[in-house]
């Protein structure tokens, strides 16, 4: 009879919540450190310094514009005459210091990254009107396999000799967030 | 470790033992052209320009082992006393060096220009000639670059007139 009687007075008490599974839950959250990881490396000097907003390439850990006033020129590669590749070739230079990986460049304007806070760039990568048409695959592949974006990590020695910065997290690290990142369907956490 | 390389039209094949030797010691020491300075040897002054199958490069930061098979101009290769090169002429002409030394490579960035933009308007002078002059010769250099230029669009216009 009691129970009867419970059971007809009681009423879910009404809330904007349901309750996440825990599998879910635990998804989610490994996005979100697999995005953070990856935004770390994403928004360190290594990779800013070649998506500037200003056509200007910069340069050092302090992103000082380009000395000599370089800029991006028609080709990403600089002036008609005095391009990237009269200093930078395609690997870094042992006595000049000069930088240099395959395909030396800026990236485009439409991928200005420079300015923008981590989501903003995530979505700006992501945004095909604005990272060259590239599909999610084409992105993962891009971040894992450029030869240049992973030149961020064996980035040669500065003008005095000193090893220049590294990004915040390894290569391997980095690589497997990007990875982990895109299997679990690339979602951008909100800010 | 052997690399073989055309300089001013004339083949050499070179021993050496470290591939990464930069270009500008080759064509200095081992070649004996004296005409392509050295400056900085950080890529930053320009004083050792020259060309590289057409396309201007700063030789103290061009490790030699990329110039394997291709075909390397030097001032001396630009033009000589009897025959120069319009740059090198319009450069007489306006008597630009003061102490000299940075005008080789000025005169090979000059050059690389004229190729790619047969008349450059001041800006684009501004954008590719961007080596270094300790005597500060620009102002005498600009008036020699469209000097330059002029000459060498009259010689074209005299090898392959335009048809009318
Ligand atoms: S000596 Fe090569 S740029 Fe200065
Ligand atoms: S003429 Fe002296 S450094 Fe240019």
């Amino acid at each position: 009879m009691a129970g009867f009687v419970l059971a007809s007075i009681y009423k879910p008490i009404e809330t904007a919540y349901t309750s996440t599974p825990v599998n879910e839950q635990e998804n989610r959250q490994n996005t979100d450190v697999a995005f953070h990881k990856m935004m770390d490396v994403l928004t360190h000097p290594r990779c800013l310094n070649c998506h500037p907003s200003d056509n200007v390439p910069k340069q050092g850990e302090d992103s000082h514009p380009h000395h000599f006033d370089i800029a991006r020129g028609e080709s990403h590669k600089g002036f008609e005459a005095t391009k990237c590749a009269t200093c930078h070739q395609s690997e870094n230079n042992p006595y000049s210091s000069a930088p240099g990986s395959p395909h030396w460049s800026l990236a485009p304007h439409s991928m200005r990254w420079q300015g923008l806070d981590r989501f903003e760039i995530a979505k700006s990568m992501m945004d095909t009107e604005r990272n060259g048409g590239r599909s999610p695959e084409e992105i993962k592949k891009h971040l894992t396999e450029d030869d240049l974006v992973l030149w961020a990590w064996e980035p040669g020695t500065n003008i005095k000799g000193e090893p220049r910065e590294l990004p915040p997290v390894s290569k391997k690290e980095f690589i497997s967030a990007v990875e982990a990142w895109f299997e679990s369907g690339h979602t951008i956490p909100s800010k | 470790m052997k690399i073989s390389m055309i300089v001013n039209g004339q083949s050499h094949a070179i021993e050496l033992t470290d591939e990464y030797t930069p270009l500008l010691w080759v064509i200095r020491d081992i070649l004996g052209l004296k005409g392509t300075k050295f400056g900085c040897g950080k890529a930053a002054c320009g004083a050792c320009t020259l060309h590289v199958d057409g396309e201007a490069v700063r030789s103290c930061s061009y490790p030699v082992k990329f110039a394997e098979g291709k075909q390397i101009t030097t001032i001396e290769g630009l033009g000589n006393a009897e025959n120069p090169h319009p740059v090198q002429q319009a450069w007489i002409e306006e008597i630009v060096p003061q102490c000299g030394y940075c005008q080789p490579g000025f005169m090979m960035a000059t050059a690389a220009l004229l190729n790619k933009i047969p008349n450059p308007t001041d800006e684009d002078i501004d954008n590719n000639i961007i080596n270094v002059c300790r005597c500060g010769t620009y102002y005498r250099m600009r008036k020699a670059i469209h000097k330059a230029a002029d000459k060498q669009n009259a010689i074209n216009e005299i090898n392959e007139p335009t048809k009318a």
